[in-house]
């Protein structure tokens, strides 16, 4: 299976790659690891006449304590994030995630800016991120912007990301939370996609839920918030029956297609029953 | 990385690759694989090619001692880096000891998988010297194997472990 033909860059500036998008628009594709884009060329889905590669931008590829919390660049890749002794000291629950994607193979090319932008629902970084607050990083031609990183998804393959602008990374702030984890449901342990995931980061105080964020992937054409779950539990004691009372909510919310994995009824049962786990795994044992 | 245009205006890139401990230089196009340039240009068919989506593993080679896909990898993305297949495994005529513990276990039938399956399991042992059987199975499930059902495989990667 061959790649068409195609000319390449390597620029040495996030603005020289900027600078190429522009100028080359809907011709050109990013590449970071190339664990989507090369599949896609291969099946015949895209075929751009220019690729801009990440591979110099070494500001992409570093994981720091930024103002506010932790700066990881989207060319870093899955296996980074679950070896990263920053990652893992403080949001532990992002390496949990990342290692229940793919296989090590992949893990150890696939960055997580592809897994972002690629914008696919059942992304397993998008969930736990967004549960935690992450706020996307952007470079473009009108210079710097950072917003919310739920706020980058449109639907299945879509994002904001205009003309000529690139994921740098995103920011994870500084956490009050006292417990994050993404839960994945996929039809064998290694190398499937989600046919459910469910993050949830809570934040408990005198036993009480004072703050809880869920988030479901591959039940909705973009990672959902489960806004109302979410408000089920606020300000409430925690007990099993309290998180199955959420996550009845949260099976309610979620916006699930059939497809080959599963059912839409199926996931919706699944939201159940991993909204539940994943509410409880936070508030027990905290970010993992 | 240099760059070469021929007359018809297609340009070609001069990768550097350390491949088993050698220097290649090698004339490439952008859309070339790692895995085609290993084959074809070096000759090295010990690297298979199954899938070519990222799925199977038999293409599998260390890439900076990480085990990844060469048919996902393009070849001018390589370029500098170093390479280990599994001719560069044995030295001196000697097969390794992960090697070794395959054909001590029968850990192989008809063998298409078996170089990247001991790829995998190098680049495992030299992280983890003394993995677990759960360690084992999920360093690699990136590597399938149609015949053995994995058990004998699962075997020699433990007794590998105990040779250290």
């Amino acid at each position: 299976m061959n790649l068409p033909d195609f000319a390449y860059y390597v620029p040495q500036t996030p603005e020289e790659a900027v600078e190429l998008l522009v100028r080359f628009g809907s011709k050109a594709r990013v590449i970071a690891g190339g664990t989507d884009l090369l599949v896609k060329m291969k099946q015949g889905l895209v075929a751009p006449e220019v690729v801009v590669s990440l591979k110099n931008l070494d500001r992409l590829k570093e994981i720091g304590t930024s103002e506010g919390g932790l700066f990881i660049g989207a060319r870093v890749t899955l296996n980074e994030l679950i070896n990263s002794p920053l990652i893992g000291e403080k949001y532990a629950s992002i390496a949990g995630a990342a290692h229940q994607m793919a296989n090590n193979q992949v893990r150890h090319i696939g960055t997580l800016g592809g897994n972002l932008t690629n914008a696919v629902p059942s992304a397993d970084m998008p969930p736990i991120l967004i549960a935690l607050g992450a706020q996307a990083q952007v470079t473009g031609p009108a210079g710097q912007r950072t917003f919310l990183l739920e706020e980058l998804f449109l639907g299945p393959g879509r994002t904001c990301l205009q003309q000529g602008e690139i994921l740098t990374g995103v920011v994870v702030p500084e956490q009050s939370t006292t417990g994050s984890t993404y839960l994945k449901f996929g039809l064998r342990r290694s190398g499937a996609l989600a046919v459910v995931g469910v993050a949830a980061a809570v934040t408990m105080a005198d036993g009480l839920v004072s703050d809880a964020r869920i988030v479901l992937g591959a039940v909705a054409p973009v990672p959902l918030r489960a806004k109302e779950a979410e408000k089920t539990v606020q300000g409430r004691a925690f007990t099993p029956e309290l998180a199955e009372e959420a996550a009845l909510v949260a099976a309610q919310e979620c916006r699930p297609i059939s497809d080959i994995r599963g059912s839409a009824e199926y996931r919706q049962d699944l939201v159940r029953v991993f909204t539940r786990r994943a509410l409880e795994r936070a508030v027990r044992e905290g970010h993992v | 990385m240099q760059g070469l245009v021929d007359k018809e205006g297609r340009s070609r890139y001069l990768v550097n690759l350390r491949v088993n401990g050698d220097e290649y230089t090698v004339a490439v196009k952008a859309n070339t694989l790692l895995v085609n340039v290993l084959r074809e240009n070096l000759d090295l068919t010990g690297t298979k090619k199954g899938c070519e989506l990222g799925d199977c593993g038999s293409c599998t080679v260390l890439l900076d001692g990480r085990p990844v896909n060469s048919c996902m990898v393009l070849a001018v993305e390589a370029d500098g880096h170093d390479i280990t297949t599994i001719e560069g495994v044995a030295q001196n005529q000697t097969l390794d000891r992960v090697q070794e513990a395959f054909v001590e276990n029968a850990a192989l039938q008809c063998g298409y998988c078996t170089p990247g399956m001991i790829l995998s399991a190098k680049a495992l042992l030299a992280r983890n010297p003394h993995p677990t059987e759960e360690e084992v199975r999920f360093a690699i499930a990136g590597n399938l194997c149609r015949c053995t059902g994995y058990v004998n495989i699962v075997k020699a990667v433990l007794a590998a472990a105990e040779k250290s």
